[in-house]
């Protein structure tokens, strides 16, 4: 390979990570911040972190976001499941042409719209705004995106496996269960966190879906952002970031694990 | 499977014919059940309500709750229903036109999308392609790389750059520190910083496409074209570039679509003094609780992009039978 474009390579991703990383390891870096100033070190504190936990309105909105998210991530992750495996396997019905695009769609819809037109369902039906429409409405938006993390992995799957189980007389539903799930359960899996993730970060939806009672913490922290930047919404941020790339590095690492010991099992298999 | 599932499902073939007809019959009665759950859930929850914006836009704007009228309903039978319908009105689409303000704000979201999609591009490109062209072994990580500062909060990320981007500011501080300017510069609350939040917040979703269609590219047709006297830059545009084109696309579509109605970027970095249509339609909403009207900007947001819509699913219908 030509050195000169690996080391065009190299710096461009050097400066496109600087670019990536740089904000965030700042951010994490003045939430330990002795001053109150944010832009200005006064020195190594902890107090912010402190602080963070005797906000009761805080904690309430971390509260609500975690079950918010546990709770849509879970049942988009079944929705966008079935969703994924209807386009992948059910090529022709009626309608499918609409389905698609109803997957599609909110994958890039402005928010704005998504939120309105979802509250204005809540309004017309009659539920009051609160815990269960932020739930729904999550579910709606984030199942789209399991449903395309898990059909890319449903197109790629080896459906001789199937065929296979099949021939040998397992029922389809036992089929699905004991050969299909078993195989596409890492994409399943990254689409719960993916799902999750999204509920957790979502503010706009938030906002325009949720009532009193069910504030959530990205409500809660927009807030808070526009009196001002304090140390303390810096503090609140650096625990949420630790928190979902904690989650994202087990999970590749268990991935990676399962990965490693699949390919064991498979050359075990060609020997035995 | 394990062996004593194979053997109990061979067995239950050989003894009971009448049996695995049932089964079948139930499976695809699952089979139905697989399409219709996800397909009613998205009529209902997805559809539907943009039929409901689009009604509530024809209506009046009234102090009650909800805060608008007619509320269409059936429990006034027929007649009641079609003397609604005959208040419906085109008020407040005649009230966007006659302010300047909407079509301004239409204007620029949509400039300002364009602009930080190219900028988005120029600078996910080159991540891109290194990336493509680092060692086998390292790709995996670099990915990870990429994705993971989208998995941390798209609020939390716009809120840094407030504390790089203001007047006192580390960006600010830093320049002044060495010396290359000797007045603070002002990014906070201008279109400048506008588009650095939208290029860092949706770089990633320029990267992915990209990158995905530059892993796949034959790299030994770029060193056919050196041997045959192709200088790089020239093989670039005619290789490399148009093979990527499908990533381009879905990469551009990913980032101006959302970008159009972006509420948080513009209303976080962008200040009081810039115009975009999401925080417009965010202001007539939860400020003047004009519920008509924002259902009217919602509708021609939405119908200004239809057209890139229908791209991008074009898009991903044409990636998902290249895969296969």
């Amino acid at each position: 390979m030509n050195t000169t474009w690996s080391r065009f390579n190299i710096t461009s991703i050097v400066l496109g990570f600087a670019f990536l990383y740089l904000p965030i390891v700042l951010l994490i870096v003045f939430s330990f911040n002795e001053s109150k100033l944010v832009t200005v070190w006064g020195g190594f504190s902890t107090k912010w972190y402190v602080s963070l936990f005797h906000n009761q309105g805080l904690m309430d909105a971390t509260w609500v976001t975690a079950r918010v998210g546990v709770i849509s991530a879970t049942v988009a992750t079944v929705l966008g499941t079935l969703a994924a495996l209807t386009l992948t396997r059910y090529t022709r019905f009626k309608g499918r042409m609409l389905f698609s695009g109803m997957v599609f769609a909110p994958l890039v819809m402005p928010e704005v719209i998504t939120g309105l037109s979802l509250l204005l369902l809540f309004v017309a039906v009659g539920l009051d705004r609160g815990f269960l429409t932020v739930t729904l409405a999550h579910i709606t938006f984030t199942m789209c995106f399991v449903a395309v993390v898990v059909q890319s992995r449903l197109i790629s799957f080896d459906r001789s496996l199937e065929e296979a189980a099949m021939d040998l007389g397992a029922p389809p539903v036992k089929t699905f269960f004991q050969i299909t799930l078993p195989v596409i359960m890492p994409a399943i899996i990254s689409g719960w966190m993916l799902a999750f993730t999204l509920s957790l970060d979502d503010l706009v939806i938030a906002s325009f879906t949720s009532g009193p009672g069910a504030t959530t913490l990205p409500m809660k922290i927009y807030s808070q952002v526009r009196l001002g930047v304090t140390p303390e919404i810096n503090a609140a941020c650096t625990i949420l970031i630790a928190v979902v790339a904690v989650g994202v590095i087990v999970a590749s690492l268990a991935n990676k694990r399962r990965e490693v010991q699949r390919q064991r099992d498979e050359r075990a298999a060609q020997r035995g | 499977m394990s062996n004593a599932a194979v053997t109990t499902a061979t067995s239950s073939r050989a003894t009971d014919a009448g049996k695995s007809a049932l089964a079948r019959l139930g499976a695809a009665f699952v089979g139905r059940l697989v399409i219709i759950i996800p397909y009613l859930w998205l009529l209902f929850f997805f559809l539907i309500p943009f039929v409901i914006v689009f009604k509530i836009s024809l209506s009046q704007t009234a102090i009650a709750m909800p805060p608008y009228t007619p509320a269409l309903d059936f429990r006034d039978g027929i007649s009641g229903f079609f003397a609604q319908l005959r208040q419906l009105s085109v008020d407040n689409y005649t009230w966007l036109t006659q302010d300047a303000l909407y079509f301004n704000a239409y204007v620029t979201s949509l400039i300002i999308a364009a602009i930080s999609t190219v900028l988005t591009l120029l600078v996910g490109y080159p991540i891109a392609y290194g990336m493509a062209r680092a060692p086998a072994t390292i790709r995996p990580t670099l990915l990870m790389l990429v994705i993971l500062p989208f998995w941390t909060s798209f609020l939390i990320r716009v809120y840094a750059w407030i504390g790089i981007l203001k007047p006192e500011g580390l960006l600010n501080q830093m320049l002044l520190a060495t010396g290359i300017i000797s007045q603070p510069l002002i990014i906070l609350n201008t279109y400048t910083a506008i588009f650095i939040g939208i290029v860092y917040s949706y770089l990633p979703f320029m990267v992915l496409p990209l990158y995905s269609s530059l892993e796949k590219m034959d790299y030994s047709l770029i060193e056919a074209a050196k041997d045959l006297g192709c200088p790089p830059t020239s093989a670039f545009w005619k290789i490399t570039f148009p093979l990527s084109l499908p990533g381009v696309i879905a990469g551009c579509l990913l980032v101006f679509i959302p970008a159009v109605g972006e509420f948080v970027i513009p209303d976080l970095l962008g200040g009081s003094q810039t115009l975009m249509i999401g925080k417009t339609l965010w202001n007539e909403f939860f400020a003047n609780r004009d519920w008509p009207v924002s259902s009217a900007v919602a509708v021609i947001l939405l119908l200004l992009l239809t057209v890139p819509i229908m791209l991008f699913q074009q898009a991903q219908a044409r990636a998902q039978e290249q895969d296969k």
